[in-house]
């Protein structure tokens, strides 16, 4: 597959900082045509830098930089798309409002000699190219009304076709289904074959072997470990990656796992009868006990988020009843929900975290009712802050700095200790680990299960299986909507979950 | 953040040192330089601008926009507004004269009262109109921009209604008092201004309902995820500002000396202006009372300066547009040095 025509892109001992704190040291990185590679390292770990390098966003650096060997300097992304490199985000960053052929010729729509855009030879066009990404979405339609792991799809789509010889791919799975993630690969491959060199960054170290022909694996700022995907495995990937083996990280990637009897005798806290939404979700029913964790599994789309939203009172349902604690409830509000015990953390942190204010009036949020009546008490909430700070290890301790210095890891720890100086009786977390790297997910998932043996009923919501079967004592699992299966007191494994599913 | 790879660097953010102190101080740093440089200006113009009078006469001219501007402040630190604040403050004014008993040359078919049934009565419409601005916006879902337009009208009507093209002189003799009397020389509006001023940072700075507000102004989203009612906090801020319109209103009237139609117009200009020049964001969550008196003051010395300084009067309005447009720049420039500083 590789062959002997220059690197496409060579960087050589890449340096930079910022402030005063050093994000890359003497980084190489080689990227030939045709060639697919792979990028792991943990979050900080300078990933994200090099490949803002890459695209143009970051110009202040030491080091060389080479297209087609000869030495380039970019000073803007807009340089860089020029040269043939282009980048899709984290996030998606589509045009909700336009349609799918728009969306996929953003930026370069054909034109005829007027000027004018020839809207059928677009939506042609762009029908086409989405076949073959497996997509049969009406080009007209308005992106904004598709399921979002179809909107990924399309995003990448644009990024894909535009004619790019260097493509950054950042997550780009975290969103998708299965099939979707297939689908995703065979177009990778093809232009692989048509010799366009492909940057893949992601979390899941599966999808990174399975797609690249060369991985590279980052640690603090540098490269630690460059091989063949074929000669490595996912346990010495990760080990790179986070310097030592750890215990709760291998029971999360355990593949049988078996599930403890249900703690029949414990309270049950939460119990949903026939619950139903619009198109979202059929008559689903289940019940929490006390100190048991709940997974709830599905793909992207399955009523997980709804179902959420009904537990903490954002959404009402059309039918069906919501009890806690055996008392039916009818929540008007979120602090209605909150009031009766329940705690609620969103599958984005940015949702329920401000940034802006520090860490302590984050934390202190959902008590100040508990600890304040009409005044505040400032050095109350601090103290318990600093309590929760020291208890997650959230990094740096300091209960003043301002959130958004945080690490993503350390925001989430933040969004999880809102919680915990008041125990609720329910906690409700939407994809608590996605996006997260290996350290920072084993902290998670011991915070979780510390909670649980407090005796809280935990209800964790994901579309990774890795997440639930590394949480959950029991599972159910959604398909579009409805419980298709549940599994108890038996051996599970990723296999018969995706089955399920 | 958003890319989980940028290191941590709180050490980065404080060997910045003081640039990055004044980029993030911006908001309240810029109001003030405005305010020192106005005043040396207009003192060095005018021989009458820096006398111990006009500082009297300039508190005085603030006062009636500075008790509204004080539920305004709320209102747009949860990033909406209240466009009805004037047309409030105007038909609490005429219907606590509308309340109390007019010398017969006065051609209203008013309904006299005692003097502090007249003041309920008054505060209880403001209060309704305020309640219904909020029914708007929290259970309706009105925009509040387009909810307080339409209040606006409708407290026009009652106004119009009331009044009937007529003026009316009398209120309680305790409004007119707080209005237009002093003790001691300082007028009773400026000490109540002050007060409602004081109050007002009070309760942002130091209630849990103050911090509710600064928190749904922030990020209205994560309020909610964290439990918080912020509907119940948005209609709460809505009453604020109306009920603050009305006190300006009853006492505006009082200090004027008559109670008629469009006689607060001004006042929704202004008092939006002394807030946002002040450096509280329009996108909420940053800024307070502190920003809306160096605002009061800047609008306060401007509109006072420039009578001292003999400018064509029709100059002046122009000059007015131009400080306000050059404060929503800076506004919104601060924010983005904020969002800049954060990633």
């Amino acid at each position: 597959m590789l062959d002997s025509r220059p690197p496409l892109l060579q960087l050589q001992d890449i340096t930079k900082s910022f402030g005063g704190v050093t994000a890359l040291r003497g980084v190489d990185f080689t990227l030939r045509p045709g060639e697919i590679h792979g990028l792991v390292g943990e979050n900080g770990a300078g990933k994200s830098t090099l490949m803002k390098i890459i695209a143009g966003v970051h110009t202040g650096f030491s080091g060389r930089f080479l297209l087609d060997g000869r030495e380039v300097h970019f000073n803007s992304a807009r340089d860089a798309r020029a040269a043939g490199i282009a980048m899709v985000h984290q996030e998606l960053s589509v045009a909700p409002d336009l349609t799918v052929a728009e969306n996929v010729f953003l930026g370069n729509q054909p034109t005829n000699a007027l000027g004018l855009v020839q809207w059928r030879r677009m939506a042609r066009e762009a029908a086409e190219q989405l076949k073959r990404l497996g997509i049969d979405a009406d080009p007209m339609s308005r992106l904004g009304d598709l399921p979002i792991g179809v909107q990924q799809l399309i995003e990448i789509a644009r990024v894909l076709f535009s004619g790019a010889r260097i493509i950054i791919l950042d997550e780009p799975t975290s969103a998708l289904s299965p099939p979707e993630v297939e689908r995703l690969f065979a177009a990778l491959r093809r232009l692989r074959e048509q010799g366009t060199g492909i940057i893949f960054i992601s979390h899941f170290i599966e999808d990174i072997l399975l797609i690249s022909d060369e991985v590279t694996v980052f640690r603090n700022g540098r490269k630690i470990m460059e091989t063949r995907a074929a000669d490595t495995s996912k346990a010495a990937l990760i080990e790179a990656m986070i310097g030592k083996g750890r215990d709760a990280l291998e029971d999360s990637y355990t593949h049988d796992i078996t599930l403890p009897a249900p703690p029949v005798d414990k309270p049950i806290v939460v119990e949903a009868d026939g619950l139903s939404l619009a198109r979202n979700l059929k008559s689903v029913s289940f019940s929490v006990h006390a100190g048991e964790v709940l997974g709830v599994y599905g793909f992207m789309g399955c009523g997980q988020l709804e179902l959420a939203r009904i537990l903490f009172g954002k959404l009402a349902p059309d039918a069906g009843e919501l009890r806690v604690s055996g008392e039916r409830n009818r929540f008007k509000s979120t602090a209605d929900a909150r009031r009766a015990g329940i705690a609620f953390v969103p599958e984005s942190r940015r949702d329920m975290l401000f940034l802006q204010e520090p860490v302590y009036k984050n934390v202190s949020i959902s008590i100040l009712d508990r600890i304040n009546a009409l005044l505040l008490k400032p050095a109350r909430e601090r103290t318990l802050a600093q309590r929760q700070v020291e208890q997650l290890q959230i990094r740096p301790a300091d209960v003043e700095i301002e959130l958004g210095l945080l690490s993503g890891g350390n925001q989430q720890k933040v969004a999880l200790a809102k919680w915990l100086s008041h125990p609720p009786r329910l906690l409700v977390l939407c994809e608590p680990t996605r996006g997260m790297d290996v350290g920072a997910k084993s902290d998670v998932i011991q915070i979780v299960r510390q909670l649980r043996d407090q005796g809280i009923a935990v209800i964790v919501l994901s579309t990774e299986p890795e997440t639930v079967l590394s949480l959950a004592d029991r599972v159910i699992v959604l398909k579009r909507g409805e419980v298709v299966r549940e599994f108890a007191g038996e051996t599970i494994s990723k296999d018969r979950l995706l089955e399920a599913a | 953040m958003a890319h989980g790879d940028t290191v941590p660097m709180p050490e980065a953010q404080r060997a910045g040192g003081i640039a990055s102190l004044l980029r993030s101080q911006m908001r309240n740093i810029a109001p003030f330089l405005t305010l020192i440089f106005l005043t040396a200006f207009f003192a060095i113009a005018s021989p009458s601008f820096a006398t111990i009078d006009n500082v009297g006469n300039i508190l005085t001219q603030v006062s009636v926009t500075g008790i509204i501007a004080v539920g305004l402040t709320f209102v747009i630190l949860c990033a909406e507004i209240d466009l009805s604040i004037a047309a409030i403050a105007n038909v609490t004014g005429i219907a606590v004269a509308y309340f109390t008993l007019q010398e017969s040359y006065v051609n209203i078919a008013n309904v006299p009262m005692p003097g502090f049934a007249a003041i309920l009565l008054a505060l209880a419409l403001c209060a309704l109109l305020g309640v219904v601005n909020a029914f708007g916006l929290t259970v309706i879902g009105i925009p509040s921009f387009i909810m307080t337009l339409a209040m606006m009208q409708i407290a026009a009507g009652i106004s119009a209604m009331l009044v009937r093209g007529q003026i009316a002189y009398k209120v309680p003799p305790v409004i007119t008092t707080l209005g237009s009397g002093s003790i001691a020389g300082i007028p009773w509006i400026v000490i109540v201004a002050a007060l409602m001023l004081l109050l007002g940072h009070l309760v942002l700075t130091y209630t849990r309902f103050g911090r509710y507000v600064y928190m749904v102004g922030g990020n209205r989203e994560a309020a909610e995820y964290s439990g918080l009612n912020v509907k119940l906090i948005l209609g709460s801020v809505m009453v604020i500002s109306a009920v603050c319109s009305g006190i300006g209103g009853m006492l505006g009237v009082a200090h004027f000396g008559s109670a008629q139609q469009n006689e607060f117009d001004t006042y929704l200009l202004d008092s939006i202006a002394a807030v946002v020049v002040g450096g509280t964001s329009l996108f909420g969550g940053r800024g307070g009372i502190g920003n809306t008196i160096v605002g009061l003051f800047v609008l306060g010395v401007l509109n006072n300066g420039l009578d001292h300084v003999n400018i064509d009067s029709f100059l002046k309005i122009l000059i007015r547009g131009l400080i306000l447009l050059a404060a929503l720049v800076i506004n919104v420039y601060a924010q983005r040095l904020r969002a800049k500083a954060a990633d």
